[in-house]
């Protein structure tokens, strides 16, 4: 018996070192009270030491991540045009591109990418807990999620709510919809707008909720519900996918701003940064016309502006290679190429640019400029 | 065990060898190790909390909960707080559960019985639904239930009717909703009455035959006076103590009435269905495990099938039978979470909208831990409560 017990005892403790050693290296930045934090106590690059609350490893996410050779993405998984699965398995989508730029700016390979999918209620924890690098998630930029989620690099996708109904009840305002249930996915900004936009507006409905977006829309089409809501650009993408997308409208209403974009953990500027001008990269190589055809010939360009940006100065502080922009322009290509392959003309979606038009043609996509 | 002596004799058995002294030092050394293993494990939440700049606690529970919830048992609107629609949530799931473990309880009882029938239809019939559904996830059978019969139901315009007053369409069973009016209270009276009647005839009649005396229908005229006071009481307060509110379409939905909404019938049917095959086994164990001589010595006694398993068999069988029955009602209550897939607002699902809405996972889910283990103890309790009034009868 003694025996047993103490058998039993060593497995504890075997167990016990092994999943200690399997999380000495954490996917998370740093992991202050662990040996390593206390005995690197100088940063290893000066940018790194951001004095306000400097971490106090100088092991930044950017170092794991190329330590580890692969950025790991947070995506939707279920959204056609954003993050979907391909015919040959392959994530695809406009979110999905995001997550490319920034394994080629980073790791120089736009292949070198692990998409996780996330359901809505798992992105807050999964950014939390430092199980993504990234999270490119069609989420929406708000000041609770920007405080207690991660922090969100510049908005890729300007959206608005929108509620889309069967065309048979021939609803074309909010009001007409008294009475209704509508189904609305957990855990998002939807949820919140659409009670918030009813209240405002005095109309009694009934909220049908369901936690993964696959069983919000089927119910929807079933006709469980009499309209669902979500952001326009996600109802335009799913209703490509029903059997008789022309009996469903999608009303005029804007319910709601919602700017999607990237979402870094918290507590690592450097990181945040790469994230942040990764984005501002793609925006401003659209401005300047470089698209991945033409941007290795426009290296050694006699425009001051454009031979920055493709790394005549040098790397600027975001400690990256120094001619990254290129490296990612030709693997992903620019913005315009980015929604073009994904929600543009030749897609099933045949998103119109609107807002997500460059600042210089009436959008709201702007970049800081890159000196 | 003779005592070790403790002087340096020759051949005592060193400190390292000793069955006493290791023993202790085992308990000690599984002790020092749990303790590490849960420090590591706080150590590491608070680090990571910490390291994002995260708060840990319950104060968002005041906060104002914004989201609407679809079923709410006791009024509720966005506007209310976190706090009130965790109890929605809470309630929501007592209700599911409440329900599912008297309707299990019956139909499993009935599947045990009937898998020992003689009838060799019935038997296999209760043997096929047994194996199939005990043997498929749950899970499965929800998304099943929800999405290829509940939601297959016609809409609402072609609903299913039964006379003006039960409608069945893809947004739920409408039944008429029983009204209670102002003179409710008149009929509320004689019912008690009656009730008291009946248990007084009852206690009358179970002395008399102790005594040995005939009980001359004592307890049947109970049921009657019952009845009848019943019936007075409907008409003293004016026949319209209870109204009904019949269900009636408006533009999108039945309104009025009482509806039970697709998920609602979905998650209920499925957990009804799923414990019942297991409430049948054990059911079926227990009186399996009666021996044969206490039902040879029914039979020849003279008693019916349905005497002998009333008076003989169930009173022996149910010692058997509630022990594991307690688990099976607690497997019932906490695969009721199994909700969040078909989204009945249950006590996990608004504990996950909350987690999410406040960025506060942690708080959130210990909440959630905690109820359920409440929810669960206090079944288990109840349940042992019977379990030790059973055993008392048989000695």
């Amino acid at each position: 018996m003694p025996r047993f017990g103490l058998s039993i005892i060593g497995l504890v403790v075997l167990a016990l070192v092994v999943t200690a050693c399997g999380d000495t290296p954490p996917p998370s930045s740093n992991a202050p009270g662990s040996s390593a934090a206390t005995d690197a106590p100088e940063p290893t690059t000066a940018e790194s030491a951001d004095p306000t609350d400097a971490p106090p490893s100088g092991e930044g996410r950017l170092a794991t991540v190329q330590d580890r050779g692969q950025l790991i993405c947070g995506v939707n998984g279920s959204l056609p045009g954003f993050s979907f699965l391909d015919e040959s398995g392959n994530t695809v989508g406009f979110d999905a591109d995001f997550c490319r730029a920034v394994a080629a700016a980073v790791l120089g390979d736009s292949e070198a990418v692990e998409f996780r999918a996330l359901s809505a209620d798992q992105r807050g924890p999964a950014l939390q807990t430092g199980e993504v690098d990234v999270l490119i998630r069609n989420t929406t930029w708000t000041v609770s999620r920007d405080t207690s989620w991660g922090i969100f690099a510049p908005t890729t996708f300007y959206d608005g709510q929108a509620i889309m109904a069967n065309a048979s009840l021939g609803a074309s305002t909010l009001e007409d919809l008294a009475g209704a249930t509508i189904c609305v996915q957990s855990g998002t900004t939807t949820e919140l707008n659409l009670t918030d936009q009813f209240r405002a507006l005095n109309i009694d409905f009934t909220p049908q909720v369901f936690a993964d977006i696959d069983p919000t829309y089927q119910a929807y089409e079933e006709g469980r519900c009499d309209a669902v809501t979500s952001d326009r650009s996600q109802l335009v993408a799913r209703r490509t996918a029903f059997e008789a997308p022309d009996d469903h409208v999608i009303l005029d209403a804007v319910m709601s701003k919602e700017p999607l974009g990237p979402v870094a953990p918290l507590g690592d500027d450097q990181w945040f940064n790469v994230i942040k001008w990764v984005v501002f990269a793609t925006i401003e190589a659209e401005e300047q016309g470089l698209t991945a055809d033409n941007v290795a010939d426009s290296v050694s360009s006699d425009n001051p502006v454009v031979a920055r940006l493709l790394g005549s100065d040098g790397d600027l502080g975001l400690g990256l290679e120094a001619d990254w922009v290129v490296t990612m322009i030709s693997q992903v290509g620019n913005y315009a190429e980015i929604y073009d392959r994904n929600l543009g003309p030749g897609t099933p979606f045949d998103l119109d640019r609107g807002l997500n038009s460059l600042w210089s043609e009436g959008g709201l996509l702007y970049a800081p400029p890159y000196r | 065990m003779t005592p070790v002596p403790s002087t340096k004799k020759a051949g005592a058995v060193p400190l390292w060898r000793d069955v006493r002294a290791l023993r202790i030092f085992g308990q000690i050394a599984v002790v020092v190790v749990v303790g590490l293993i849960v420090a590591w494990l706080v150590n590491n939440l608070t680090s990571a909390l910490s390291q994002r700049g995260l708060g840990f606690g319950f104060g968002f529970l005041g906060r104002t909960a914004g989201f609407e919830i679809s079923e709410t048992p006791i009024p509720y609107t966005a506007t209310d707080t976190y706090g009130h629609a965790f109890i929605v949530g809470l309630l929501n799931t007592l209700f599911v559960s409440f329900i599912g473990i008297i309707l299990s309880t019956i139909l499993g009882v009935v599947v045990g019985i009937a898998r020992l029938s003689n009838n060799w239809l019935l038997k296999q019939v209760a043997s096929g639904y047994v194996e199939i559904i005990r043997n498929t996830p749950l899970l499965v059978q929800l998304f099943i239930l929800y999405f290829a019969v509940f939601l297959q139901l016609p809409a609402i315009i072609d609903s299913l009717a039964i006379g003006d007053s039960v409608f069945l369409n893809q947004r739920g069973v409408f039944l008429p909703g029983p009204q209670l009016t102002s003179t409710f209270g008149i009929l509320l009276g004689f019912l008690v009455a009656g009730v008291v009647l009946v248990i007084v005839a009852g206690r009358v009649a179970s002395r008399l035959e102790d005594a040995g005396k005939p009980s001359h229908r004592l307890r049947t005229l109970g049921v009657i006076g019952l009845v009848l006071l019943g019936v007075v009481g409907w008409f003293v307060a004016g026949g319209q103590a209870v109204t009904f509110d019949l269900p009636v379409i408006d533009r999108f939905n039945f309104a009025g009435g009482l509806a039970l909404s697709p998920e609602f019938s979905s998650l209920l049917v499925g957990l009804v269905l799923y414990t019942a095959a297991f409430i049948g086994e054990v059911v079926r164990g227990g009186i399996q495990a009666i021996r044969r001589g206490q039902l040879e010595a029914a039979r020849a006694l003279g008693l019916s099938e349905g005497q002998t398993l009333q008076l003989v068999i169930f009173p022996q069988a149910l010692r058997i039978i509630v022990p594991p029955l307690t688990s099976q009602y607690l497997n019932l209550a906490k695969n009721s979470s199994l909700a969040i897939a078909i989204g009945y607002p249950d006590l996990f699902k608004v504990g996950q909208t909350m987690a999410n809405q406040t960025g506060q996972p942690v708080p959130v889910i210990i909440l959630i831990m905690s109820t359920y283990l409440a929810i669960s103890l206090v079944t288990s309790l109840f349940m042992n409560i019977y379990n030790r009034r059973v055993q008392v009868l048989e000695r």
